[in-house]
């Protein structure tokens, strides 16, 4: 029994004439312990996958097994790392990562709660702004909030939608380690959905391309057989990475090049009135 | 540099009194004493204008009341009459001054006499304690009520029945219009439910409300002859002011950022923790902004509700001076305006502090 399982799942908002459909047919299987890497364009569907997935959003046909159950809520065992952050802005760092941790062990004390939030704020060395609210920090200090989070609540999967997708190249390469490393040390599943293919080749132990929506699909797997630990610098030398590397990008863009041909036919943009100040 | 930044929008409520803060502080440094004095400067010479215009219209209107009266005094008893007129108007008796816009000099002294006035009352009350301090505890030890000072308010007390009255009605606002507003925003259901009642009630007039918060009140206290004014006039207050505190609450709630309710799923937060540790700390500003809303148009409608009910506050005192007619009493009213701008001013700072201090976004280098 596969450990995640997504079986034919469309997914479509709106309803009638007005339905798009964003997802179709959307099949994958991931084992226990495996990092898997879902790299598609802005715009492909890539969110409500995650969202699928982590049981925000209901598939409209098909079905996500978790551990051979149906997802039909959220659950503690699913930790989601939000593109945007996601932190309260109107608590600090350590309130942000304590009422996860609070809701994750209800019937702990609070002494042990307390420590378990100092040692994950601590894990993504952010000891010294945990009084500090999101605000006063940095991009890529909220997004080591928001790992803390996730992770504080101890999951048996992380599910990261773009977790690094707003921050700078080196920030980047520091949080890609520093996830890196929590992940290697438990093993716990791991679904990490990026436009970076470098990313996902560096991180992931597969690599599935997310042909562009409406109706995207999941493309032929790519594998990375790279050897773990994976050293950056000398990755850009080996033959395997380049070859992989190549493959992906070859596809996305065959891909790319047959959207734009298919998608000729102008769209009407929708009218939009602002929100009524009441209703 | 951006804790600079948070630190002025902080203090922005208060901000007018900043140059007064910094002229205070003890550091003071030659650029900061220049911008003070330059700031107060200009606004020290746009006061003095206004009550330079203020003075030259007072006098323009003066001069025209003056020169009828003269005029009329010599078409209807001839030249000697007319005389006598230009006389009095000129000795300054008060038997047959023109009666018009009181000039700056005429209210401050109204303002003083009025001061004066309440130190008379003061003082006339603490001797009636005095005196009646025997035989009140005479009478309390029979188990009757004592006497109490029933003489006139002075401009003091009128003022603090005022800010009385709008806390109340503020008050009152603020435990209908929240819980409501929270619980309509939750549901849209409800929302549609409510909307036409929000949309129709909105509009209607302080006068109105006044009307039938009376036709309920005065049922309610049928055969009590206590003084139910305040208690009428603090309803009506509630009530007109409390639509933006509700439309805003609901707006606040219903339009939480989705990615706030997420996260609230994700961590799997009960109904209750999800409504109080995410979605009203979320709206909190837009509440806020209500409020400020809410305590302005309070004190508003507030003048136009004393006078109807009666209500001891600064509306009646403005209709019974205008009634009154007395020489003194245009500048009475006068008065009377510069306190209820310069009380409303200070509430609306006061809000504005408050919304400051909640709002998350404004606020967060604490």
């Amino acid at each position: 029994m596969a450990y995640l399982e997504l079986n034919n799942v469309c997914k479509t908002y709106g309803e009638g004439e007005e339905a798009t459909e964003v997802l179709s047919n959307i099949n994958l299987t991931m084992e226990e312990g495996e990092f898997v890497a879902i790299v598609g364009f802005t715009g492909s569907g890539k969110t409500t996958l995650v969202n699928l997935i982590n049981g925000l959003l209901m598939p409209t046909s098909g079905e996500v097994l978790f551990k051979g159950q149906p997802v039909t809520d959220t659950s503690h065992e699913r930790g989601v790392i939000f593109q945007n952050y996601s932190l309260l802005p109107w608590l600090t760092v350590g309130q942000n990562v304590y009422m996860a941790v609070k809701e994750a062990y209800p019937k702990e004390n609070k002494s042990f709660l307390k420590k378990r939030v100092d040692d994950y704020v601590a894990m993504v060395n952010l000891s010294p702004a945990i009084n500090k609210r999101p605000k006063e920090l940095s991009g890529g200090m909220r997004q080591r909030v928001a790992v803390a989070r996730a992770l504080a609540m101890n999951p048996e999967m992380i599910i990261m939608d773009e977790p690094l997708g707003a921050l700078d190249a080196l920030t980047r390469g520091n949080l890609q380690d520093e996830i890196l490393n929590i992940w290697s040390q438990d093993k716990r599943t791991a679904l990490l959905i990026t436009n970076d293919v470098d990313e996902g080749i560096y991180m992931a132990d597969r690599i599935i391309p997310l042909k562009p929506g409406p109706n995207a699909t999941l493309g032929p797997e790519f594998k990375i057989d790279i050897e773990r630990p994976r050293d950056k610098t000398a990755l850009n030398d080996n033959p395997n990475f380049k070859k992989t590397r190549n493959a992906i990008i070859e596809y996305l863009m065959d891909i790319g090049e047959e959207r734009k041909s298919v998608s000729q036919e102008e769209y009407a943009l929708p009218e939009l009135a602002p929100k009524s100040f009441v209703a | 540099m951006e804790q600079e930044i948070v630190l002025k929008k902080q203090r922005q409520g208060l901000s007018f009194l900043k140059p007064l803060i910094m002229k205070l502080s003890p550091k003071i440094n030659k650029g900061s004493l220049v911008s003070f004095l330059k700031k107060s400067g200009i606004t020290l010479l746009s006061v003095l204008l206004f009550i330079g215009l203020w003075h030259m219209g007072a006098k323009a209107l003066y001069d025209v009341e003056a020169e009828y009266k003269i005029e009329k005094a010599l078409a209807e008893r001839g030249q000697e009459a007319a005389d006598a007129e230009r006389a009095c108007i000129a000795s300054g008796d008060s038997s047959c001054q023109p009666n018009t816009l009181p000039s700056p000099s005429q209210v401050w002294a109204s303002l003083q006499s009025l001061i004066a006035d309440h130190q008379v009352i003061t003082a006339d009350k603490a001797a009636f304690v005095e005196k009646m301090a025997a035989t009140n505890a005479k009478l309390i030890a029979q188990g009757k009520d004592a006497i109490v000072y029933t003489g006139r308010a002075s401009f003091l007390d009128i003022i603090f029945t005022s800010i009385k009255t709008v806390f109340a009605g503020f008050l009152l606002a603020l435990l209908i219009a929240v819980p409501i507003g929270i619980i309509i925003g939750l549901s849209p259901s409800l929302r549609s439910a409510f909307n036409w009642f929000i949309q129709v009630f909105k509009p209607v007039s302080p006068v109105v409300w006044y009307l039938l918060v009376f036709m309920i009140v005065k049922t309610l206290y049928i055969g009590d002859s206590s003084d139910n004014a305040f208690v009428i006039s603090f309803i009506s207050v509630g009530l007109c002011a409390m639509w933006a505190t509700l439309v805003n609450t609901a707006m606040g709630v219903s339009s939480v950022d989705k990615d706030y309710i997420n996260v609230a799923k994700v961590l799997k937060l009960g109904t209750f923790q999800k409504v109080f540790k995410v979605i009203l700390p979320s709206s909190l500003p837009l509440i806020f902004t209500g409020l400020r809303i809410t305590l302005s148009v309070a004190w508003m409608v507030l003048i136009a509700i004393e006078l109807l009910a009666q209500s001891q506050g600064l509306g009646l005192f403005v209709w019974e001076e205008f009634q009154n007619g007395a020489n003194d009493s245009n500048s009475k009213i006068i008065v009377a305006m510069f306190v209820i701008g310069i009380i409303g001013f200070l509430l609306d700072r006061f809000m504005l502090t408050v919304q400051n201090m909640v709002s998350f976004n404004k606020n967060e280098a604490v």
